[in-house]
């Protein structure tokens, strides 16, 4: 090649295509994972369940939040994004989802973990169907990665229920 | 550098980014690794900078040969012909 400038440039060049190859590679990789998570959710208590001026029902909960989703971390994993939703079934919208608490866990060594903690936003539905509602919660996480593609899944926690009357 | 040279500049260039790429890749891979892989890359790149693209002489072992001045003189250059200028002038 011609000059200094010439052969630098051209360096420069293959060097960053060849760099956004191996971020390719990398992200392909997370695919040979196979990851292995649990997790259990327990409500210890309805802290109170009203029903609005408004007229829409609300509930504050307190839960006991336990999970293991070491086996999500790879090593082009950045963070992981989760988030517990209460799902169910209302005349009026088949599927309603209503997010109660999230968390972003930095590093593999936090993702063991388990949390007591009431809702961290308000559980409010969209008219008065809670009483003695059935519900699941549900576990969502987000694999957020170093470069490449996200992962998402959920792991689905069935069998919770609203109490008849408000209190 | 000449001719062979640039050929063998180029042809290093590209050679040593490949091997560093996958030399990179597995062992950030092995690790575990992000930092690692982008760390052995970089250096990759800088060592192949200063191999490859300062004017070292081993880029130079075929150097050209360029006419002595000597050799020159006795071929003059082809005159150009300045003599007939027209007027280019359009009616």
């Amino acid at each position: 090649m011609h000059s200094f400038g010439y052969r630098l440039n051209g360096l420069l060049t293959f060097s960053l295509t060849i760099l956004a190859m191996m971020c390719a590679i990398a992200s392909l990789s997370d695919n040979l994972n196979t990851p292995s998570p649990s997790a259990e959710i327990q409500i210890m208590n309805i802290n109170w369940f009203q029903k609005q001026p408004q007229g829409n029902d609300e509930v504050s909960l307190t839960m006991n939040i336990s999970a293991d989703l070491q086996s999500l971390f790879t090593w082009n994993t950045k963070q992981l994004f989760i988030f517990v939703s209460a799902e169910y079934e209302t005349p009026k919208n088949s599927l309603n989802q209503v997010s109660l608490w999230d968390a972003i866990i930095p590093a593999k060594e936090h993702a063991k973990f388990w949390i007591h903690t009431s809702n961290k936003y308000r559980f409010v539905d969209q008219g008065n169907n809670l009483r003695g509602k059935e519900f699941n919660l549900t576990l969502h996480w987000h694999v957020m990665p170093k470069t490449g593609k996200m992962f998402a899944d959920k792991i689905v926690l069935t069998g919770y229920s609203f109490p008849e009357e408000y209190r | 550098m000449d001719w062979q040279g640039q050929k063998l500049a180029e042809q290093i260039m590209q050679v040593l980014l490949l091997v560093f790429a996958v030399v990179s890749l597995v062992a950030g891979y092995v690790l575990g690794s992000f930092q690692t892989m982008m760390l052995v890359y970089a250096g990759g790149v800088t060592l192949t900078t200063l191999i490859t693209v300062p004017n070292w002489p081993f880029f130079n072992r075929h150097p050209l040969k360029w006419l002595d001045p000597g050799e020159a003189e006795k071929y003059p250059k082809p005159q150009v012909a300045v003599s007939s200028k027209k007027k280019g002038t359009k009616k």
